[in-house]
């Protein structure tokens, strides 16, 4: 009990966290912990177990051994306060259902096993889907939503979460620049209210804007801390190994630039 | 009062199915509904076996725990590696064969008949009669259906948000503490359940069309869930009642009859849904061309 007292205002704290798909190590003894109140970015190569972090902190894929305790307890005790938004593919956008029904969703885990979604959860949907500018598409088909709109819904259901902590898989994946914009602002303003955001990125040119802290993952974690401290020429080619080394020599906008090609 | 009970029969069969289908259609699963109806025949001639009696509950149960059974063994070899339609195949057939070769055992002492089981007879319901006290209730078969469409209207109207999200985004479903397998598995029964009940009257085979074949119908004519759901209900009792019709005037299968009346009609959407058909696709293109010239 004296350990939770300690940790109860850590959003998220994760120790020696491994996690293994059939035989394969996917990520291997993450230990971190999770500032209340900032912007984290996960960053790292393809393959490198972001998502798998994410996934292994909310229980949705079973872990080799590690703890993670939100807010100084076991996540299956905390889900009120935790907000998801996953991976915008993993989701079928065909399915028969309008964009405030899919933010109606974010509610669900509030009203218990039988209470219906009503006038309220709608009221709450409809304003968060006015938060992200997206109020007017309210009644349409999710399928007829382009993909930055599609990013917004989802972005929209984790307001309707109404969480402390956020975990949110490649929100900026394939979306336009308007969207982009929208997506960070909304995230500033989370973060004004005091909620921690981490988020699964994968442009290395907007993690200095974008982030106060950073982590840096390749199956281990490389690096974690302020961005300013962490985000460094030798701690990115550390975690990207021989596919960063050839932009050593380079200049920062040319970075800039590849590191944009390279997203997907 | 034949026409009646065979009406009523193919109504509630339609119903029961074109309810799960959706569910079914929507998660990608038409193929699991498949290898349930086909793999429940063991679980039907064991629980015979151990009951003795052609009692339909006993074999309710028995067909519902083997439904179960191949949800379970399907996951279990997709998730060591084998190919996802490879192992509904491997587990479908294995245990349909282990039911024929029982049913081929018991042959000699017992009255399941094969064809019955592969085909149904739906015109021979109203001989299978419950008797209570000694007056007549009414067909058997039209009273476990009954009995099953009360369960699946009860079971997803309570959980109807649970199996929605689900369906849609079994991610976040975890994430907020939905059990996940647990409706997965509740779902699961329920067409187990709804297969049984259904394969006396129309039999093991085409129960899988009333499954699918609506809800795939209604799938291209509506854009929310709720109403796809009343549509495949709709389609569903459209084909029952039109089969029957034809099959008198061909006086051919009625079952076959009220699936080849669902695949017209899902044809008929197909071409001509409003939103997703063929032909309005085609239109809107037209028009669109015109614009743009």
């Amino acid at each position: 009990m004296t350990r939770q007292s300690t940790t109860a205002g850590v959003p998220l704290q994760i120790k020696g966290l491994s996690v293994a798909y059939q035989k394969k190590p996917v990520l291997r003894n993450v230990t971190l912990e999770v500032t209340e109140g900032e912007l984290i970015g996960i960053i790292g190569p393809n393959g490198a177990g972001k998502s798998t972090l994410i996934k292994a902190a909310l229980g949705l894929i079973p872990k080799l051994n590690g703890s993670v305790l939100v807010y100084g307890k076991p996540y299956n005790e905390q889900r009120q306060l935790i907000g998801y938004v996953p991976q915008r593919e993993s989701v079928d956008w065909d399915f028969p259902t309008n964009a405030l029904d899919v933010v109606m969703m974010g509610r669900y885990g509030r009203l218990g096993w039988f209470r219906r979604p009503g006038a309220k959860e709608k009221a709450i949907a409809l304003e968060c889907l006015a938060k992200v500018g997206m109020a007017e598409f309210a009644d349409r088909q999710i399928s007829q939503l382009s993909g930055g709109q599609q990013q917004r819904v989802f972005l929209a259901r984790a307001l309707a979460q109404d969480a402390k902590l956020y975990f949110m898989d490649e929100p900026f994946a394939g979306v336009d620049a308007a969207t982009e914009k929208a997506i960070i602002m909304l995230l500033q303003e989370l973060k004004g209210q005091g909620k921690t955001v981490i988020v699964v990125h994968h442009d290395l040119a907007t993690v200095k804007e974008y982030f106060d802290s950073v982590m840096l993952l390749n199956i281990e974690v490389q690096a974690f801390g302020k961005t300013g401290d962490v985000f460094t020429r030798s701690n990115l080619q550390q975690t990207y190994g021989g596919r960063f080394a050839f932009l050593d020599r380079q200049e920062d906008e040319e970075l800039t630039l590849l590191s944009g090609k390279g997203r997907g | 009062m034949t026409d009646f009970w065979i009406l009523l029969t193919g109504g509630l069969v339609a119903s029961c199915c074109a309810i799960l289908g959706c569910f079914l259609v929507l998660r990608r699963m038409s193929m699991i509904g498949d290898a349930i109806s086909h793999s429940v025949l063991p679980g039907i001639v064991i629980a015979f076996m151990m009951s003795g009696s052609r009692d339909s509950f006993v074999m309710l149960l028995g067909a519902s725990v083997l439904g179960l059974i191949t949800v379970f063994l399907i996951q279990l070899f997709q998730q060591s590696g084998v190919q996802a339609d490879a192992s509904i195949g491997v587990v479908f057939t294995a245990l349909f064969a282990i039911g024929v070769v029982l049913v081929s055992l018991n042959l000699k002492h017992v009255d399941i008949d094969l064809d019955c089981v592969l085909y149904g007879e739906i015109a021979h319901v109203h001989w299978n009669t419950w008797e209570l006290h000694g007056s007549d209730m009414g067909p058997k078969a039209v009273w476990m259906l009954g009995f099953t469409l009360l369960v699946i209207i009860a079971v997803i109207g309570l959980f109807y948000k649970q199996f929605k999200l689900c369906a849609f985004d079994p991610a976040l479903a975890a994430a907020i503490g939905i059990p996940v397998a647990l409706f997965h598995y509740l779902l699961m029964g329920l067409v187990s359940m709804a297969t049984v009940s259904s394969f006396e009257s129309v039999g093991a085979i085409l129960v899988v069309g009333m499954l699918i074949i609506p809800a795939s119908a209604a799938y291209l004519l509506t854009d929310r869930l709720g109403a796809m759901i009343f549509i495949s209900v709709a389609i569903g009792l459209a084909s029952t009642g039109l089969g029957y019709g034809v099959s008198v005037v061909l006086d051919a299968s009625i079952a076959g009859c009220m699936v080849c009346a669902a695949a017209v009609l899902f044809i008929l959407a197909f071409l001509l849904s409003p939103s997703h058909g063929l032909l309005a696709r085609k239109l809107r293109r037209r028009s669109l061309r015109e614009r743009t010239i």
